[in-house]
């Protein structure tokens, strides 16, 4: 009780920190705060492993130490402090915690109930108010089933029913009873878009706009005209020159600045405007080339930032200009063809994304069988890519695929993503180089604690759904 | 008369097609021959092709005048693979109706319609054929898929080599459970009770023209021939209990029976070996995706190998577009406890014989259809492609739309836009 509350402190401390170092503008003020506690955990060290930092280095016979939930040093040789947990892993593979920048756990949980059917509130085509996390299950089976596979990390979205689908939210796939428990503290929300045939299947199929893509494009342009006159109206004060009446108190009343707004808040437009703002990172599902261009001029045209283009089965076809303009591609290894929109996929796509220089090619999972084994996805790319003749791709560089490149995506690679000393102890202890149909996670790290192994029962969570069913593990 | 002289062109026809002037002879040396059939893994062997045929499986086979002959540097050569229950070939693009011929919804017309045959729609022409066929994949089974009601249809096996026609016998599809119980009558429970229904018509215990019939004339027909044994039923179900039902069913009515999906098949498995029904299963479903699939686990395949049920392996996922996915099934169920042979064997020899078609297809021996891959490395593993697929001895193009979509945008653009680059 005691540790757990002094732990509790210790993280309230430190948000505290980071929220006075940046202050937050109100439109991402949390009502609905991240309670997550790291498991409690002694130090571990990882012994003699072929690591992959996610760095971009590859470090053979290396050590792993984790310390008080954080990676305190990676390299060799490393002496284990007192009271640590030696892992020997030789012929093992360390790699960093893998993150997955789009799924839907929760929000379309496993059983596929209909009553389970959360995740596209299709009841308008601009719902930015609506936020995924408030639909997440934690009891969904598939968390653990991802955990098996490595994930540490993830963003559940919304669905791509609508032109705007609302915030999408970033997890630490560590069991708990309440989303909140599971929320990655001071990750940075997302903000799902969706181009192209969905939006206007759903709606153009009720007689209401859209129905085009050109209605989509006029969808998303009314809305963001709304959100920039909210913003202008409602800019926080941190961006703002101070300008302090003598009949205004001190210190206001935080971030909040609804009292110079002088209407009641919206929170459509909170999210719209937080995403201009940059507070909100813009994650757009989009498949054509051509209509990802397009938003990012819409993107300009309204000053916010793309953080990534999820799906882009065409994103091969522009690349460069996509690594020109620091957007991620985050895509499938070799979905296509199950839409009009996705007749152009290629299984060189992600390998395409990641050619350029300052590129961020990301491999995702959209789906609850392939966030089980996104290393798989990779280990696609990586034989698609030597087939055609594109030549041999690094472990230690597709690895950022699935670490690096989606904690940048996510806003959090400061804290996750690579193993560098100081980062949170997400990390993944693999029985042989991950980029196999044969390799299996054995434990999955998450801030220092050991909260997967595949030898060890006791370390295998299982979620109250299935307590009791007839399953044999 | 005319029938006759009608069916003589045909198999001239045929001799021609299968002619030395369109099937290669190839010697393939020095591979890791996976044969897939009783003489296991022969290692810095050859295999000798004649008219589309295998011919000898051995070492140190001598080439005979006027045989292509290929060095296969010791990497593995398997039999072509299964691409699974699929819809290749009879779906363009999942989302585009007109493009999607894989069930039929007749509504009030007599839903029921066994006589349904898929294969009757099948494209060779379409895309995925060589998207597929570029991935190692040799044959797949077209399948009916469910419309207006839980028969669903018939199928058949068709060889990806750009031939139009099926080959072996048809198959007749039926889903069964929780998913197709709006199908009758929001009950499982009618499944069956229809089920009884049908083959009480089909075998003449209700008379053709009682006002309660469900099938057509043809459709009695094609379940008559289904129930003499001519073809398998490919029932698609995952609950172990409607398992038990089927296989109770399947003995009463005296039909061959394959089972697709089967997630919860290995609770059932002493069942299933001893009514030596194959199971095609999904070997990724680890999930309870929905209320019949509560006790999915990825070592099903293991488990019901470890029964001796034959394992093969269909796609729940996108089988079509994606049936390369396939091996990567395979390769989970070998990461999860599936003997690596039984892996191979399940994309292989296990459903070529389900399918009626093991004296063609499915293995590497002698008097065989020479449809073989080549591999970089371990065809079972996704860091390995397909170098080389032979079908029927002619060495197919490893080019697919994808790969011409591939090599115009690896090319740097040049002066024109890429639309003149080819």
């Amino acid at each position: 009780m005691r540790l757990t509350l002094m732990a509790g402190f210790g993280l309230a401390l430190l948000c505290t920190t980071v929220q006075a170092a940046t202050p937050a503008s109100r439109f991402i003020q949390d009502p609905y705060p991240s309670t997550y506690r790291p498991l409690a955990s002694g130090p571990v060290l990882i012994e003699h492993a072929t690591v992959l930092t996610g760095t971009g280095e590859r470090l053979d016979d290396a050590d792993v130490l984790v310390q008080d939930g954080r990676i305190a040093a990676v390299g060799r040789g490393l002496q284990a402090p007192e009271g640590a947990t030696r892992v020997d892993a030789r012929g093992k593979w360390v790699t960093p915690g893998i993150i997955d920048v789009h799924s839907h756990l929760g929000v379309y949980p496993s059983p596929g109930a209909r009553a389970h059917q959360d995740g596209n509130e299709m009841t308008g085509s601009v719902t930015a108010n609506v936020w995924a996390e408030h639909s997440v299950w934690p009891q969904d089976p598939g968390f653990h089933t991802a955990l098996a596979g490595g994930i540490t990390t993830l963003q559940v979205l919304p669905g791509s029913a609508n032109l705007v689908g609302g915030r999408g939210v970033t997890l630490k796939n560590v069991s708990a009873t309440t989303y909140q428990g599971m929320k990655f503290p001071g990750a940075p929300w997302g903000l799902k878009m969706a181009c192209g045939e969905n939006p206007k299947r759903v709606y153009g199929g009720k007689g209401v706009p859209p129905m085009t893509r050109m209605g989509n494009v006029a969808g998303y342009r009314a809305a963001f005209i709304d959100a920039a006159e909210y913003l202008k109206k409602n800019a926080p004060k941190d961006s703002e020159p101070k300008k302090k009446r003598w009949w205004q108190r001190d210190s206001g009343e935080g971030q909040d600045s609804s009292g110079d707004s002088g209407g009641k808040r919206d929170l459509k437009l909170d999210t719209l405007a937080g995403a201009i703002h940059g507070d909100i990172l813009v994650h757009i599902h989009c498949y054509r080339a051509d209509e990802m261009a397009t938003m990012l001029d819409l993107a300009k045209e309204f000053g916010f930032k793309v953080a990534a283009f999820h799906h882009g089965v065409e994103a091969y076809k522009l690349a460069d200009r996509l690594a020109a303009e620091g957007v991620c591609g985050a895509l499938w290894a070799d979905w296509w063809g199950f839409k009009m929109e996705a007749f152009d996929g290629i299984q060189e796509n992600i390998a395409l994304v990641d050619r350029p220089a300052n590129s961020c090619a990301i491999v995702h999972s959209d789906s609850d069988e392939g966030i089980q084994r996104l290393n798989q996805e990779a280990a696609k790319v990586i034989a698609s890519a030597r087939r055609a003749g594109m030549g041999d791709i690094t472990p230690e560089h597709a690895i950022r695929w699935l670490t690096a490149n989606p904690a940048k995506a996510l806003g959090v690679a400061a804290q996750t993503g690579t193993l560098e000393a100081g980062k949170m102890g997400d990390v993944v202890i693999w029985n042989r180089n991950p980029f196999s149909v044969y390799a299996q996670a054995e434990q999955v790290y998450i801030d220092g604690a050991r909260v997967y192994d595949r030898h060890d029962r006791s370390r295998q969570p299982v979620s109250d759904f299935l307590l009791g069913q007839e399953v044999s593990r | 008369m005319s029938r006759r002289l009608l069916g003589r062109l045909c198999l001239l026809a045929a001799a021609i097609a299968a002619s030395p002037a369109m099937a290669q002879n190839v010697l393939i040396r020095n591979a890791t021959v996976h044969t897939a059939a009783a003489q296991g893994t022969l290692k810095n062997a050859d295999v000798l092709i004649r008219d589309g045929v295998i011919q000898a499986v051995g070492a140190g086979l001598a080439a005979p005048a006027g045989v292509d002959v290929v060095d296969a540097a010791g990497k593995p050569l398997t039999p072509a693979f299964f691409a699974g229950i699929t819809e290749i070939g009879v779906e363009e693009v999942s989302g585009e109706q007109a493009t999607d011929d894989s069930s039929v919804s007749l509504g009030n017309l007599q839903p029921m319609r066994p006589e349904f045959d898929v294969t009757l729609a099948y494209n060779p022409a379409s895309v995925l054929v060589p998207v597929a066929r570029v991935e190692g994949l040799g044959f797949t089974l077209l399948g009916a898929g469910t419309g207006a009601s839980f028969i669903a249809g018939q199928g058949g096996v068709i060889r990806l080599d750009g031939s139009a026609d099926p080959i072996g016998p048809r198959a007749l599809f039926i889903r069964l459970g929780g998913g197709a119980s709006g199908l009758s009558g929001n009950s499982r429970a009618a499944q069956w009770m229809l089920l009884d229904q049908l083959v009480a018509e089909a075998r003449g215990r209700i008379p053709a023209d009682s006002p309660h019939a469900l099938l057509t004339p043809a459709g009695r027909a094609t379940l008559a021939k289904y129930l003499a044994g001519n073809g398998r039923l490919v029932v698609g179900v995952n609950r172990a209990a409607d398992i038990r039902q089927l296989l109770r069913w399947a003995d009463k009515e005296k039909v061959r029976i394959a089972i697709s999906g089967g997630a919860e098949a290995w609770k059932v498995a002493p069942e299933l070996a001893r009514a030596r029904v194959p199971v095609f299963i999904d070997g990724l479903a680890a999930l309870p995706s929905d209320f019949d699939q509560i006790g999915a686990t990825l070592e099903n395949a293991k488990r019901l190998d470890a029964a001796g049920v034959s394992v093969g392996f269909t796609q729940s996922g996108d089988a079509s577009h994606n049936a390369r996915k396939i091996r990567q099934h395979a390769g989970n169920a070998v990461a999860n406890g599936l003997p690596w042979e039984q892996g191979l064997a399940g994309l292989t020899r296990v459903p070529a014989q389900a399918l009626g078609v093991d004296d063609r297809l499915g293995s590497i021996a002698p008097g065989k259809l020479a449809d073989l891959v080549l591999w970089s490395g371990d065809p079972l593993d996704v860091i390995n492609t397909a170098e080389q697929i032979w079908l029927g001895g002619k060495t197919m193009p490893m080019r697919s739309r994808q790969t011409e979509l591939r090599d115009r945008y690896l090319r740097d653009s040049g002066a024109l836009p890429r639309a003149y680059s080819r």
